[in-house]
């Protein structure tokens, strides 16, 4: 059974407000493709012989633990009919709570966080449920316009079962102002970019430890077989 | 009417969780500064244990906290050394993408439940798939085992290939396309180049360069653009 194709969220590839769409979108559109084997299978279920073990913990890294609002990312990787998607690996990479990254590349005059490198990767469960804890990002300047800042984000990368399910997004927090001015964010069509705003839960905040957000990630399902009933359940 | 301090609540909103919006979550670029957090040792390597595929000179020493993959033994096969550039719109290397690959192995099985054929074995020492970063003249590098032919639509057998997720800044959803190898059996009949305008057949061939490398260049846009697939 194929995977199904993007749904109305989906951004184009060239988005003239993002500057570096410009030279770095097709200008041809993309051929469909009858998926055969090659894109409905995935290495699923051999992280740890590729990648290693979870890194669920980004604030104990180091030494010490690093600057910054702790916080507790979790919730569930499902699939577009609201199936759980188990054991499946989440790779996630940030700024640290001044907006820097840890990268060479990153020039920015705030400062380093000795403690904090801002990667961490997580398996789901066989329920789909996945749980991290870090801090808070801060928002960042770059070069896209005069004055642009990207809102606070959580760079989120994942494989589910099949080469045709893969996904990178952004996660974003509720209440950043700097979200609808983004032109990143901006790329995916109101109101579907509200999918990448995370929600305060005071359920998943841990009393005198951390602020809590809840975070569903939805990838791409089989398409629908007619012996198949359909029920969601999120 | 109160409620109980300890569980309130923020009033709900138009988010992730709002039942109203459920569906795909939407693709975002992978940025310019994922080389921490994604591309591993060993990454590139699909036949070794060597360290291709990680760029620790691109942060400090002490941040090099992803693993290193797990020693193995040789997998089953030829082992090849695969390569190429990839290239903008002006025909610039882009030195910040990152390519992904994945595929069968020696014997065109895939590493996957999802591969229903137990007549063919998985090999223990081969998952097919590796994850790059491209350097700062935009060249990627891997080295894996040349993959056997899978099976396509039908009564169909595809012909060796790999399957390719182009990654980058500026890009905004991955960029599926294929790579197959110039010369090889079956290319004439496979089914997915079948479906590609012939004129545009030759982006998704490999060729081999004298130093024995299979060579495959990636142009995301402009004359020569490769074929991208709508996944």
């Amino acid at each position: 059974m194929p995977y199904a194709l993007e749904d109305a969220g989906s951004p184009p590839s060239l988005v003239p407000d993002y500057r570096s769409t410009g030279l770095r979108s097709p200008s041809l559109a993309p051929l469909p493709l009858q998926q055969t084997l090659t894109e409905t299978t995935g290495p699923t279920g051999c992280w740890d012989q590729l990648m290693g073990g979870a890194m669920a913990d980004l604030t104990a890294q180091h030494e010490a633990p690093p600057q910054g609002q702790r916080i507790v990312v979790s919730g569930r990787v499902l699939d577009d009919r609201g199936r759980p998607v188990p054991n499946t690996v989440m790779e996630i990479w940030q700024a640290n709570a001044a907006g820097r990254y840890i990268h060479g590349k990153d020039n920015w005059d705030a400062p380093l966080d000795p403690n904090f490198t801002g990667a961490g990767r997580v398996i789901t469960d066989d329920q789909g449920r996945y749980s991290y804890t870090t801090i808070r990002p801060g928002a960042y300047p770059w070069g896209n316009h005069k004055n642009a800042w990207r809102p606070a984000h959580i760079h989120l990368s994942l494989l589910g079962p099949a080469f045709s399910t893969r996904l990178v997004t952004q996660l974003y927090f509720p209440d950043d102002p700097l979200i609808e001015i983004d032109p990143i964010a901006n790329a995916v069509p109101m109101p579907y970019r509200n999918r990448m705003v995370c929600r305060f839960d005071i359920a998943t905040t841990v009393p005198n430890w951390a602020l809590g957000y809840l975070f569903d990630v939805v990838l791409k399902g089989r398409d629908q077989t007619p012996f198949e009933d359909d029920h969601h359940d999120h | 009417m109160t409620t109980d301090l300890e569980t309130r609540n923020a009033a709900p909103r138009s988010d992730n969780l709002d039942p109203a919006l459920f569906g795909q979550t939407p693709s975002q670029t992978v940025g310019p500064f994922f080389h921490y957090g994604l591309p591993w040792k060993g990454g590139a390597d699909l036949v070794g244990a060597s360290e291709m595929g990680a760029r620790p000179e691109l942060f400090p020493e002490a941040h090099y906290i992803l693993n290193v993959s797990a020693p193995k033994d040789a997998p089953e096969g030829e082992v090849i050394a695969l390569a190429g550039c990839v290239y903008d719109g002006n025909g610039d290397p882009v030195s910040d993408a990152m390519i992904e690959i994945w595929q069968a192995n020696a014997a065109g099985r895939y590493c996957s439940a999802d591969d229903p054929r137990e007549d063919l074995a998985i090999d223990p020492n081969f998952t097919g798939f590796g994850r790059a970063s491209t350097d700062e003249s935009g060249v990627y590098r891997f080295r894996t085992v040349m993959p056997g032919r899978v099976p396509g639509p039908g009564m169909t057998v595809q012909a060796p290939h790999i399957a390719v997720s182009v990654f980058g800044r500026g890009v905004l959803k991955r960029l599926p396309t294929r790579l197959y190898f110039e010369g090889a059996e079956g290319n004439e009949t496979d089914p997915v180049l079948a479906q590609v305008p012939e004129e545009r057949r030759d982006t998704l061939i490999a060729r081999r360069r004298e130093d024995g490398t299979w060579w495959f260049d990636i142009v995301i846009q402009g004359e020569r653009e490769t074929v991208f697939f709508d996944l």
